[in-house]
């Protein structure tokens, strides 16, 4: 079953002259384990289908089931409580708190959730061992590099078995091989069981999903197929 | 590629016979060129004949026929490898040929003939991301390849995206059609294919 569904979903800005359709009629399915990614211009409506799949915005019309629930019957509460718990999210510039260590940024949201301390930590540390960070750990945000704060950012947002990961642009402001290594922490928790979304207009970072859904004003226009095993590239590439 | 230079190289290191360099030059190049052993050897004559390579008199015709490296053939290696290819006109691109083909005819909407190579473009990359995937048995020469392979791909789709945009800013205050769902093709072209 699909962890993430969204049905029919549309979002209307404004009023009058100056409405905007920023998604219309929109359908998207992620299923546990896997990575999708979003491609489309800037203005394609990306960034609006992100914030309506975590709950940070309602659609104007349309439903989403989030692990066979429906948003519109929880409580703003319950959606409180289903985005600390459950969702996870990556944004481009990082956001972590300058204040706080890289451990305290990824236990905060476990705190914040009424994990006692010493637990989050523990569970913190745990994360950021799996990301190849544990030796981070005690440091700040100004004295990592970008690809460390961004995968100290994955590591907030997934950490305490979370089960969504909504990122819009995570690599964007990383080098190629920075933005390489965030795309394998990201694929690897989906192997995990992870639902993933990666909103990009970047094709390298798209590459790494197992299907890249293309969106144009706002609406789904294609999708790609499934794969075919790499192996035929390399039988195929001609001759020289 | 250039098979002949490839050669060279491998013989910079040492002596060596046509079987291995056949074998060495797959590995290096991270098994994506295969090569036959006929055109190994061919190669190796026509390196012997200008002078770049010398063949081990003693041996006889055949796989443990040694070769090794001439002073010419290391001055044309040092000479090769310093002398950028030939990028100062752009190809006959045949992406492109299609696009503003596509622009002027009646009843073509361009933007989903972008579409149909902008998505085959993303298949073939995810195709190719996979091949790297694993990344403690990714082998630093193949890495190489597929990262060219992944580049130039990109450097097409942004060009699909950048034309798209210009396209539709050029269509400026025009009314455009509400965006449909392009149409999948039937079945997914081979790799390689012939168009």
């Amino acid at each position: 079953m699909s962890y993430l569904e969204l049905r029919d979903i549309s979002k209307l800005y404004g009023e009058g002259a100056a409405e905007v359709h920023a998604l219309q009629r929109v359908d998207l399915s992620v299923e546990a384990g896997s990575l999708v990614a979003i491609m489309g211009a800037s203005g394609s409506g990306k960034s609006t289908l992100l914030t309506i799949a975590g709950s940070l915005e309602d659609p104007s019309s349309g439903e989403v089931y989030i692990d066979g629930r429906p948003l519109a019957s929880l409580s703003r509460n319950g959606k409180a409580q289903l985005r600390r718990q459950s969702i996870g999210y990556v944004f481009q510039d990082y956001n972590l708190l300058a204040g706080l260590s890289a451990l305290e940024n990824v236990s905060l949201p476990l705190e914040l959730d009424g994990v006692a301390a010493r637990k989050a930590q523990a569970s913190a540390l745990q994360t950021l061992e799996d990301f190849g960070l544990a030796d981070r750990a005690a440091h700040y945000p100004d004295q990592l590099s970008g690809g460390e704060r961004q995968r100290v950012a994955i590591a907030r947002a997934v950490v305490g078995g979370r089960r969504l990961l909504l990122a819009d642009e995570p690599s964007g402001a990383l080098d190629s091989t920075n933005a390489e290594s965030v795309m394998r922490l990201i694929l690897a928790a989906c192997h995990r069981g992870l639902a993933a979304i990666v909103v990009t207009h970047d094709a390298q970072l798209a590459s790494w999903a197992d299907r890249v859904v293309f969106l144009r004003d706002g609406r789904v226009v294609d999708q790609t197929m499934p794969l075919e095993g790499p192996e035929a590239l390399i039988t195929h590439v001609p001759n020289q | 590629m250039s098979i002949r230079h490839a050669l060279l190289a491998l013989l910079s290191e040492g002596p060596k016979y046509g079987l291995q360099l056949r074998q060495e030059f797959e590995s290096r190049t991270g098994e994506v060129w295969p090569l036959n052993v006929g055109q190994v050897y061919t190669t190796l004559q026509r390196l012997e004949r200008d002078g770049l390579v010398e063949s081990d008199d003693t041996a006889e015709e055949g796989p443990q026929k040694g070769f090794h490296l001439t002073q010419e053939g290391a001055d044309e290696l040092a000479q090769w490898l310093r002398t950028p290819p030939d990028f100062s006109s752009p190809p006959r691109d045949e992406l492109v040929i299609k696009v503003l083909v596509a622009l002027g005819l009646p009843g073509v909407d361009v933007h989903e003939v972008i579409q149909v190579h902008r998505r085959y473009l993303v298949e073939l990359m995810q195709q190719w991301t996979r091949l790297k995937e694993d990344e403690s048995r990714l082998d630093i020469n193949f890495a190489l390849v597929v990262d060219a392979e992944l580049f130039r791909l990109d450097s097409l789709i942004r060009w699909l995206d950048t034309a798209d945009g210009r396209l539709k800013r050029a269509a400026g205050g025009a009314a455009a059609p509400a965006p449909q769902p392009f149409p999948l093709p039937k079945a997914r072209r081979k790799v390689g294919g012939p168009e």
